[in-house]
């Protein structure tokens, strides 16, 4: 027995890999939330099928390794099996994985084509905001409530600097549930970027360049928004939350952004306080969600 | 007198073609009267012979694994309990450290921790694996194992190694500057505009100035090594050493060497223009209009994502480069190891080279999320996935040569079934990030992280463990303990697996890597304790190396003694004596059959046939054959 330590010991791990990998949801080390985007749900869907493939490999290939390990320790002939290998194998393992690594390539570029291929946004995507990164936070720019873009033109105007109405926030980007939204990504000062973990999306903000990416929330909530390249020594604390809300909600939430961004300080101060006053109060109700 | 008239033999009978044979003659009669005394400075330091410049590469790439080691092991205590003051560190900083360390009681800064994972990843790449794999290994074996008496160019060979010495000046000088805080922390791919501009992070500066003259010299040292290797493999093999008889290690170490010459120049081109921009005032990679971190508003129209194709037309290919070679030798260690053929030699080979020439084309995956535009997105996927076919077909093979063969385990065995099994899982997680719609999720998370530790560390640096064990005997004539072999074995293999597989989960979870807090962000808090847990396991990995290091050095001066070929394995550099001389081999080899001639039926005795053995003509053919029927005799020239 003692000879067979090592093949054990070689099998014992993936076994603890595996079973790690297992229970590993129930510990919460597994997807921070269900995907709550479409586009969530398709690169989830994705990521099981890889998942399958590869650990049917890795079983595989390890339940190969420890048989050849395990006798070959005890192998009573008087020499190993003289072999400098076989054809038809090298053949054989060299076109089923082909096939398989095929597929799954041929496969996945469909939700690419979808997520990053302007051409292929779904049509009824809404310009939503412009999102700036800088060291060390996200500035958020949306349009005067209530306008229309109708040519691209009129986008690149608008992205071409800031306009009359529009309105501003800071680390705070609000969006409407069941919608397919776009933002413009852009950065300030060096790279950053854009990563929901809940709608699985992520998109680099690179200087000098506007970057369009859509997506949409399929439920109501409060959502991380974390930067994923080093940006500099405040990287870890660039944290922003994207919030998704009813539209009626949304519409309410501009109207009141509107109202405290246009007050001035002397005119009509009692209903703008009141307005105040009111996003307050929706605010500490997302807050409860 | 024997030696001589050897050499004189091999003058006679294989220079005679170019050179007039009494010129042959006395130039190796001066010649070895020569380096009976060379003196200590050109036997130890500015040395010329490719062992000696083999084992400064070795101790030096020890040392610095040591140093990367425990920048490492500042990144995971901070990962673990964030902004706590270091023990012992601290304390020895109050009396040793710089002014801003101890004013902030021994406690990471954000700054200082984006230092040690730029510095860990720095020393780790560039003055550990790449140089201990081709300086260290390639430099001991290539002559050894292609049955030549030096290296092509041994002056160009021994300014390889004494240019990796202005690079670590170079890279420790950015910390001359500002302290642990203000030294380079941008990654160690430096992307600009961060590493561009002085004012975007503490360390931008001066420190960055130099890491990238570092860098430099790095290039310039593998370069000189590379033209070296590609030469020697070519031109000075033995007589019957074809191509296809090569060792896999001399394969491995030539496309290494290929790999190196056509990727460096764009790495050190980048290289430049970075530096030039920052210097002189060039302008490539930064584009106008940017405000940063209160400089004046940036004019110009360079374009950011120029440099993560340079950088990565370059560092892609590296990592091949920090691969390869190891493959090489666990084909080799392996089949010593199981006493049989590597099973399919040729098909090895191939795949060898179709990962070379696809890691070419494969680059723009580590851009996938960069903006480049999203058409290379998709090209780039399917290169990158059928990259990992002759990785694969590399995998298979080697679970051929062990099956059916006589496993011997012994640290040697370890190691490398170590590197198959965890070659294994970074191949395969490899294939999430290959797919680009999933990687949009994994980019920059800690899977990444997972990924390239199993195939770095998992994979090359558990077959540098296996090759130190393996070459050791040639290299000093004794060898290393086995008991301490295999207790650096276990915990190092224990703590390897308990430190990065839970990363893959990490990454799962959407943690992102380079986070000197990551646990302010709610999604990410509960994942302290496995947090936690790995840095354990990476303290236990960090400090069973110092097995490795003294049964090393141990072992040099107190090992047992060996002679030329205790492993009963195939391959030339058996058959020179242990430690050999200057010159290599005390009898000319020729060789009359690949490397993995194990358990071959065509002799009875034994189950190893050296490439030098003459089975078939024995005794009168060249007066050599019956020198290695007896190679396990002590060596006393």
């Amino acid at each position: 027995m003692g000879n067979k330590f090592w093949p054990i010991f070689f099998m014992f791990w993936p076994v603890v890999g595996i079973i790690s990998c297992v229970i590993a949801p129930a510990n919460g080390w597994w997807f921070p939330t269900p995907p709550l985007s479409e586009l969530g749900v398709q690169i989830d869907n994705l990521f099981y099928l890889i998942l399958v493939i590869v650990t049917v490999t890795f079983v595989g290939t390890h339940i190969a390794l420890g048989y050849a390990l395990w006798r070959g320790v005890d192998n009573k002939e008087k020499k190993a099996w003289f072999s400098h290998g076989s054809h038809n194998l090298e053949v054989l393992w060299s076109i089923a994985p082909a096939g398989i690594l095929l597929f799954i390539s041929l496969y996945q570029l469909d939700v690419w084509r979808r997520f990053r291929v302007t051409s292929s946004f779904p049509p009824d995507t809404q310009l939503l905001a412009e999102v700036t990164a800088r060291q060390f936070e996200w500035r958020i720019r949306y349009p005067k409530p209530g306008r229309e873009f109708k040519s691209s033109m009129a986008v690149k105007q608008w992205l071409a600097g800031p306009q009359d109405g529009d309105l501003y926030t800071v680390n705070d980007l609000r969006i409407p549930v069941d919608k397919n939204v776009l933002i413009y990504l852009r950065s300030m000062d060096v790279q950053h970027s854009f990563f929901v973990p809940a709608f699985r999306i992520k998109q680099d903000a690179v200087p000098g360049t506007v970057i369009p990416i859509w997506f949409g929330a399929t439920q109501r909530g409060d959502f991380d928004l974390t930067c994923t390249e080093l940006c500099g020594w405040g990287h870890y604390k660039m944290r922003g939350r994207v919030f998704a809300q009813t539209e009626a909600e949304h519409e309410q939430y501009l109207k009141t952004l509107e109202a405290e961004q246009s007050f001035d300080g002397v005119t009509k101060p009692g209903t703008s306080g009141a307005l105040v006053a009111s996003w307050r109060v929706s605010d500490s109700e997302e807050d409860d969600d | 007198m024997e030696r001589l008239a050897v050499r004189r033999f091999y003058i006679v009978r294989f220079s005679v073609s170019t050179l007039d044979p009494a010129v042959g003659l006395g130039h190796a009669d001066a010649h070895d009267h020569e380096h009976h005394d060379i003196g200590f400075v050109k036997k130890y330091v500015f040395s010329t012979d490719h062992k000696m410049i083999g084992m400064q590469f070795l101790f030096t790439t020890l040392f610095m694994f040591l140093v990367g080691g425990s920048l490492a092991l500042g990144v995971r205590f901070q990962l673990a309990w964030p902004w706590r003051a270091m023990p012992v560190v601290s304390q020895v900083s109050q009396v040793l450290g710089g002014p801003d360390f101890v004013a902030e009681g021994g406690q990471i800064s954000p700054e200082f921790y984006t230092m040690l994972f730029t510095m860990h990843a720095t020393v780790m790449i560039f003055l550990v694996i790449i140089p201990i794999l081709a300086g260290a290994f390639g430099n001991f074996l290539i002559p050894l194992m292609v049955g030549a008496d030096d290296m092509a160019f041994p002056a160009l060979n021994m300014l390889s190694y004494w240019f990796m010495w202005p690079a670590i000046f170079c890279f420790f000088m950015v910390f001359a500057h500002n302290g642990l805080n203000g030294a380079t922390g941008n990654g160690w791919t430096i992307y600009p505009v961060l590493s561009a501009i002085p004012e975007a992070a503490p360390g931008s500066g001066a420190p960055q100035t130099w890491w990238l003259i570092g860098l430099t010299f790095v290039g310039v040292s593998s370069m000189m090594g590379s033209v070296n290797y590609m030469t020697t493999i070519i031109n000075m093999r033995a007589p019957g050493m074809t191509l296809f008889r090569m060792p896999l290690t001399i394969w491995a170490m030539f496309i290494t060497a290929i790999l190196q010459a056509f990727a460096l120049p764009v790495l050190t081109a980048a290289g430049f223009m970075l530096l030039a921009e920052r210097v002189l005032g060039f302008n490539f990679f930064v584009p106008g209009g940017l405000l940063v971190n209160g400089s004046e508003a940036t004019v110009g129209g360079g374009q950011p994502l120029l440099w993560q194709h340079l950088f990565w037309f370059y560092s892609h290919p590296a990592v091949y480069i920090m691969l390869l070679p190891a493959m090489g030798m666990v084909s080799d260690m392996l089949a010593a190891m199981v006493r049989k053929p590597v099973f399919g030699y040729k098909p090895m080979v191939y795949s060898l080279a179709a990962i070379a020439g696809l890691g070419f084309i494969v680059w723009g995956h580590h851009m996938f999320t960069s903006g480049m535009n999203p058409a290379l997105g998709m090209t780039f996927m399917i290169s990158t996935m059928m990259i990992a076919l002759p990785s694969a077909v590399k995998v298979f093979n080697w679970i051929g040569t062990i099956w059916g063969g006589k496993v011997q385990f012994n640290t040697v065995t370890l190691h490398c079934v170590a590197f198959v099994s965890m070659f294994i899982v970074g191949g395969l997680s490899g294939i999430f990030m290959a797919a680009v719609p999933v990687d949009i999720y994994f980019h920059d998370t800690y899977f990444i992280v997972a990924h390239f530790h199993y195939v770095l560390f998992g994979a090359t640096l558990f077959g540098c463990f296996g090759a130190i064990q393996f070459w050791f005997p040639k290299m000093f004539g004794r060898s290393m303990n086995e008991t301490a072999g295999k207790t650096h074995f276990i915990l190092t293999f224990i703590g390897f697996n308990g430190t990065f597989f839970p990363m893959h989960l990490l990454g799962i979870a959407g943690f992102p890597r380079r986070y000197a807090d990551p646990y302010i962000h709610p999604y990410m808090e509960h994942l302290m304790p496995m947090n936690q847990f790995i840095t354990i396991c990476a303290f236990i990995m960090g400090f069973a190396q110092f097995i490795l290091i003294g049964n090393f050095l141990i072992s040099i001066f107190s090992g047992p003694k060996v002679g030329r070929n205790p492993w009963l394995a195939n391959g030339l550099e058996w058959f020179a004596p242990s430690p050999p001389g200057h010159g290599n081999f005390d009898v000319l080899p020729v060789v009359y059959r690949g490397p993995y001639e194990y358990s071959s039926p065509d002799v009875d005795d034994r189950d190893y046939l050296m490439q030098t053995d003459n089975i078939r003509r024995p005794k009168e053919d060249m007066g050599t054959a019956d020198e290695p029927d007896t190679p396990d005799v002590q060596d006393n020239s």
